[in-house]
C-alpha cells in the first residue's frame, strides 16, 4: 500500500509535519540519514529548544529525543540511515541504506533537509588549504559526537547568533578564539548579544577581511585587512560561522530549480513546490529558528493534509519584490488555499525605508522601517493576494 | 694488514625513483613490472604531494600537441597504455569528448589550423562545427558561441586513483616508498649514493621526477643543471554536481602561446572543474587561491555556459605546474652516471605518465643489463571512486554512509588506511575516498574522519586527548 506522505528529513520542521499529518490519520514514513532525530539541534549543544513547541525546553540532544519520543508515540514511521538519492517523477523516492538501494512511493513528498553554513570554498576565501578551516557545524558535531576538538586557538569568521554559539562552544571546551572578524561594518546579531565576545575577553573586529589562510599542513595564521592595516594572527584553525545556505542539493539532483533569492525552493503558501511535493524548514531559506521551523513544519503538515483529503490544485500567482528586499517566501500564492499566515521578507543591507505590498499595483500593506539584514520581516498575508493577479513588494528608500 | 670487508649497511636498489607524483608513480610501476628492485623517495607525507594533485584529470590524445614532438609521442603512448591497463586496475574513463570553442573571429580563424595539426598528430577524429551544431552537442553554451572543433576520443579520469594504482602495483612488486624522505645530496661511483633526511639509500640508477624540484634535484646529484623550473600556479574552481548535466563535453578555448587556456570540464567524480589560470610565479611551495580569481573563474564559466548560474562552488584549489624555460619536456638520459632526468612536466603529464615511464625505461636499457622480469604480475584493483560504474554505498552490506555528499561508507575509508600505500595525510585521504570532497566540505563527516583516522595521519583533524 502507497503511504500518504513520505518526509525526508527528521529536523524540527519535518517532525512536526509528521506530527501533524497523523494528528489528521495520514500514514507517514520519516526517512533521516542520521541516526537519530533533531537536525542541527542534535549538536547544537548552547540554545534551549522547545519552549513554543513542548513547553519546556531541551538542551542539545535532549530535544533530538524529545522529537523520537513524540514521533513514535504518534505512530510515525521511522526510518534512520537513509539518504535519498533523488525524487523521481509520481511520488517516487529513490534511497540509500545500508542493505543497498530501494525505493519509496508516496501521495505525498515532503523535504525538510535543511540548511548548512557554506564551507571555505562556497565563501571563496583565499590562501592555502590547510586543515583545521571548518565551520561551527563541523566543530560542534565533531564535540558533540566524537568528543574530539579540531583545534586549541582559533581565528573565528562571522558574527551572526551562530557565532555566539561557536564562541560558547569553544569556551566549555578549552578551546581559546584568538579573535573574532567580521567583514561588514556592523556585527550582525543584535547588541547586548554582539558584546559578548568582548565579554569574555575576545576581540572582535568590524571591517576586517581575510587576506590570506597561511598553513602548509595545517593552519599556522590568518592574515587580515583591519583598517586599513595587514596584521597576521597566528591561530592553529579558522572557524567559519553563519552563511547559511538550504541544503537543497536534493531538489538539484532531481532536476527541480531553485529561487536564486533563497538558493531554496520556490513554494507557495502551503509549501508545495511542484505537484505533490512539498518543502519546509531551513530548506526554504537561510536560516531561521529551530522553534520556527518547527511551525513551519506543522503548519505545512496541515497543508498537506489538506491537500491529501481535496486532492486538487488551483492556479498560482508570483510574488515579486524590489531591491533591497532580498527574498519573499512564499514566492507563490495558490489560490484559496490556507498555508502560512505571513510572507517573510529579508533585505539585503542596513537600510531606511517603506515596504509596501502592492496587490495588482494597489498598495494594501505599508511600513516605514529601519531595516537590518539579520532581522526578519513578517508581512501577513491578506484575504484578497489570493483573488490578485500581480503580488508585488515593492521598497521606497528614504534618506 | 688485510684491509677490513666492508659490509653494506643499506640495502642496495636497482633503481631510486625521485618524487611520487604521477610521473614518479608510473615510472616505479614500469620498472617493477622489468624486475628491477625499485624505491621511491617522496620529500611529501603522501604521493602526489606537489603538482600531480592539482590537474584537470583530462586524459589528452595529443590532438595539440606540438606536431614531432617527444611529448607527443609519450602522450599517445602513455594515453594506449591507459586505455589498456584501466580497467584491470580498476581505474575508470569517461569518454567525454572535447570541443575547442572559438568565442571571437580571430579564434574562428584559427580552427582550421587546429584540424589541420590534429591530423598531422594522427588524430583523424576531428571536425568543425558551427555555432548551432556545437550547442546542439553542449546545449548550456552561450549563443555567443561562433564555432568549434570537437575532438572525440578526449577521455575524463580520476586523476589521482591512477598513480595510486600505479604505485601499488610496483608495491606489490616489492617496490619501497618511502615518505617524508627528502634527497639532500647524491654521488656517483659506480653506484648512486644518496644522503636523505631518513638515511642513506645505495642505488644502480637514478630517475628523477622532481617535478617542480626537478633542477635543485639534479644540482644535488651534481648532474647538469640544463633547465631552471619556473613555476606556474593554475587555480580551479569545483561545481555542485548539479552542474554537471550542462557540461557533458570537455570545453576547451582555443589555445594561444602560453597556454591552453581555461578549460570548463566535466570530473569523473560527477562534477565541472572550471580552471586552471597561468600566473608565473618565484615560490614552488604554496600554491594559494584569491578570490578575485576564484570569482572570475566562476564568471567565466557562468558566461560561457549561462545555466551554471546559480550553483554552487563545491571546492576550489591551485596547483604549480612545473613548467621551464622552454615549452618542451626536459628529458635527458646520463649513461655515464645512469641517470635519467624526467623534468619539466609542465602539463599533460597525467596522461604522458605511462609513455614517459616506457620512455625511461628504453633510456635506462640502453645503458644497463635488463633485469630478471618477474614470473608473475599481482593483480591490483584500486577502489572506484567515479560516478561512472558502481560505488561501494549502492552494495549492501556496506554498513553505514560516512559522507552524506560524496557517498563514502565506513569501510571504504577503513579499507583505505590500512591498504598498501595508505595516506599519508587528510588531503591523501580525500583523493583516495573522496570523503570530505563533496559540497559541504566535511561538516558531517569530518568528526567521524577524524575518528577513524586519529594515528594515521601527519596533520590529524583532531587535537589529541577528548574534549573537555
Amino acid at each position: 500500500m502507497t503511504v500518504d506522505v513520505a518526509i525526508v528529513g527528521g529536523g524540527p520542521a519535518g517532525v512536526a509535519a509528521a506530527l501533524e499529518l497523523r494528528r489528521h490519520g495520514h500514514s507517514v514514513i520519516l526517512l533521516e540519514r542520521e541516526a537519530g532525530l533533531g537536525g542541527a539541534t542534535r549538536h547544537c549543544s548552547h540554545f534551549p529548544f522547545g519552549m513554543r513547541e513542548f513547553g519546556r525546553i531541551y538542551l542539545g540532544a535532549a530535544y533530538g529525543k524529545k522529537l523520537e519520543t513524540e514521533a513514535a508515540r504518534a505512530g510515525v514511521e521511522l526510518r534512520y540511515h537513509q539518504s535519498v538519492t533523488r525524487i523521481g517523477p509520481g511520488g517516487q523516492l529513490e534511497i540509500a541504506n545500508p542493505d543497498g538501494l530501494t525505493s519509496l512511493k508516496a501521495r505525498r513528498i515532503l523535504i525538510a533537509t535543511g540548511a548548512r553554513e557554506k564551507p571555505r570554498s562556497a565563501r571563496m576565501l583565499p590562501g592555502d588549504r590547510p586543515v583545521g578551516v571548518i565551520t561551527t557545524g563541523t566543530l560542534q558535531a565533531m564535540i558533540a559526537f566524537q568528543h574530539k576538538i579540531p583545534f586549541r586557538r582559533p581565528l573565528i569568521l562571522g558574527s551572526e547568533l551562530v557565532t555566539l554559539s561557536a564562541v560558547l562552544t569553544c569556551r566549555s571546551h578549552g578551546i581559546r578564539p584568538v579573535a573574532v572578524i567580521e567583514t561588514l561594518p556592523r556585527p550582525l546579531v543584535r547588541a547586548p548579544l554582539s558584546w559578548f565576545p568582548g565579554l569574555l575577553g575576545i576581540p572582535f573586529h568590524t571591517e576586517t577581511q581575510v587576506l590570506d589562510i597561511i598553513g602548509k599542513g595545517r593552519v599556522e595564521a590568518v592574515r587580515i585587512l583591519r583598517a586599513g592595516q595587514e596584521q597576521v594572527i597566528a591561530c592553529d584553525g579558522l572557524l567559519l560561522t553563519g552563511h547559511f545556505t538550504p541544503e537543497a542539493s536534493l531538489l538539484q539532483m532531481s532536476g527541480l530549480a531553485l529561487c536564486p533569492d533563497t538558493a531554496g525552493p520556490a513554494i507557495d503558501q502551503t509549501g508545495r513546490l511542484a505537484s505533490g511535493l512539498y518543502a519546509a524548514g531551513n530548506l526554504l531559506r537561510p536560516v531561521e529558528t529551530c522553534g520556527w521551523a518547527f511551525r513551519e513544519g506543522r503548519c505545512i503538515g496541515q497543508a498537506i493534509a489538506a491537500d491529501l483529503q481535496r486532492g486538487t490544485e488551483t492556479a498560482t500567482v508570483p510574488v515579486t519584490h524590489d531591491p533591497p528586499l532580498r527574498y519573499v517566501v512564499p514566492q507563490l500564492l495558490q489560490r484559496g488555499m490556507a498555508g502560512m499566515q505571513d510572507f517573510q521578507l529579508r533585505v539585503t543591507r542596513r537600510v531606511v525605508g517603506e515596504i509596501a505590498l502592492e496587490l495588482d499595483g494597489r498598495a494594501v500593506f505599508r511600513l516605514q522601517n529601519r531595516w537590518m539584514p539579520e532581522r526578519r520581516i513578517l508581512v501577513p498575508i491578506p484575504k484578497q493576494a489570493m483573488q490578485a493577479d500581480h503580488v508585488h513588494f515593492s521598497f521606497r528608500e528614504t534618506l | 694488514m688485510p684491509l677490513p670487508r666492508i659490509k653494506p649497511k643499506v640495502p642496495r636498489f636497482d633503481v631510486a625513483v625521485i618524487g611520487a607524483g604521477v610521473v614518479g608513480c608510473a615510472v616505479a610501476r614500469r620498472f617493477a613490472r622489468e624486475g628491477a628492485k625499485v624505491v621511491v623517495i617522496e620529500k611529501g607525507a603522501d604521493i602526489l604531494s606537489g603538482a600531480s594533485k592539482a590537474n584537470s584529470a583530462i586524459l589528452h590524445t595529443g590532438f595539440d600537441a606540438p606536431p614531432g614532438s617527444l611529448e607527443l609521442d609519450l602522450i599517445r603512448a602513455g594515453r594506449a597504455e591507459y586505455l589498456d591497463i584501466h580497467s584491470a586496475l580498476g581505474l575508470s574513463i569517461v569518454e567525454t569528448g572535447a570541443l575547442v570553442c572559438a568565442w571571437a573571429d580571430h579564434e574562428a580563424a584559427r580552427l582550421d589550423s587546429i584540424v589541420a595539426q590534429a591530423h598531422e598528430n594522427g588524430i583523424s577524429e576531428v571536425r568543425l562545427l558551427t555555432g548551432p551544431q556545437a550547442r546542439q552537442a553542449v546545449p548550456g553554451l552561450s549563443k555567443a558561441l561562433l564555432a568549434g572543433v570537437e575532438v572525440r576520443g578526449e577521455h575524463v579520469i580520476d586523476p589521482w586513483s591512477a598513480p595510486l594504482a600505479y604505485l601499488t602495483e610496483a608495491v606489490a612488486l616489492g617496490t619501497e616508498f618511502r615518505r617524508n624522505t627528502e634527497v639532500l645530496s647524491g654521488s656517483f661511483a659506480g653506484d648512486w649514493h644518496l644522503q636523505t633526511s631518513q638515511g642513506d639509500i645505495h642505488a644502480a640508477s637514478v630517475v628523477n621526477a622532481a617535478g617542480l624540484f626537478g633542477d635543485e634535484i639534479n644540482a644535488r646529484l651534481g648532474l647538469p643543471v640544463d633547465f631552471t623550473i619556473r613555476p606556474r600556479k593554475g587555480q580551479f574552481v569545483v561545481l555542485d554536481k548539479a552542474a554537471a548535466v550542462h557540461v557533458p563535453k570537455i570545453l576547451l578555448p582555443v589555445p594561444n602561446e602560453i597556454t591552453k587556456g581555461i578549460v570548463i570540464c566535466p570530473t569523473a567524480f560527477g562534477n565541472v572543474l572550471v580552471g586552471p589560470t597561468a600566473e608565473e610565479q618565484e615560490d614552488r611551495h604554496r600554491a594559494t587561491v584569491e578570490t578575485t580569481t576564484l570569482k572570475m573563474l566562476k564568471a567565466h564559466g557562468e558566461r560561457l555556459v549561462p545555466p551554471l548560474a546559480g550553483i554552487e562552488v563545491t571546492a576550489v584549489y591551485a596547483g604549480l605546474r612545473p613548467g621551464t624555460e622552454k615549452k618542451h619536456y626536459r628529458v635527458s638520459s646520463h649513461p655515464e652516471s645512469r641517470a635519467i632526468v624526467l623534468g619539466g612536466i609542465r602539463s599533460t603529464g597525467l596522461s604522458a605518465a605511462l609513455g614517459l615511464a616506457q620512455h625511461a625505461v628504453r633510456l635506462h636499457a640502453a645503458f644497463a643489463q635488463p633485469f630478471l622480469k618477474p614470473t608473475e604480475t599481482p593483480v591490483i584493483t584500486v577502489p572506484n571512486l567515479t560516478e561512472t560504474r558502481p560505488r561501494d554505498w549502492q552494495q549492501p552490506g556496506h554498513g553505514e554512509l560516512l559522507c552524506h555528499c560524496e557517498m563514502v561508507t565506513r569501510r571504504e575509508v577503513e579499507a583505505c588506511l590500512t591498504s598498501p600505500v595508505p595516506p599519508g595525510d587528510y588531503g591523501g585521504l580525500r583523493r583516495r575516498t573522496r570523503a570530505g570532497m563533496g559540497r559541504c566540505q566535511g561538516f558531517y563527516c569530518q568528526g567521524r574522519l577524524a575518528e577513524i583516522s586519529a594515528g594515521h595521519l601527519a596533520c590529524p583533524l583532531s587535537c589529541e586527548g577528548a574534549a573537555e
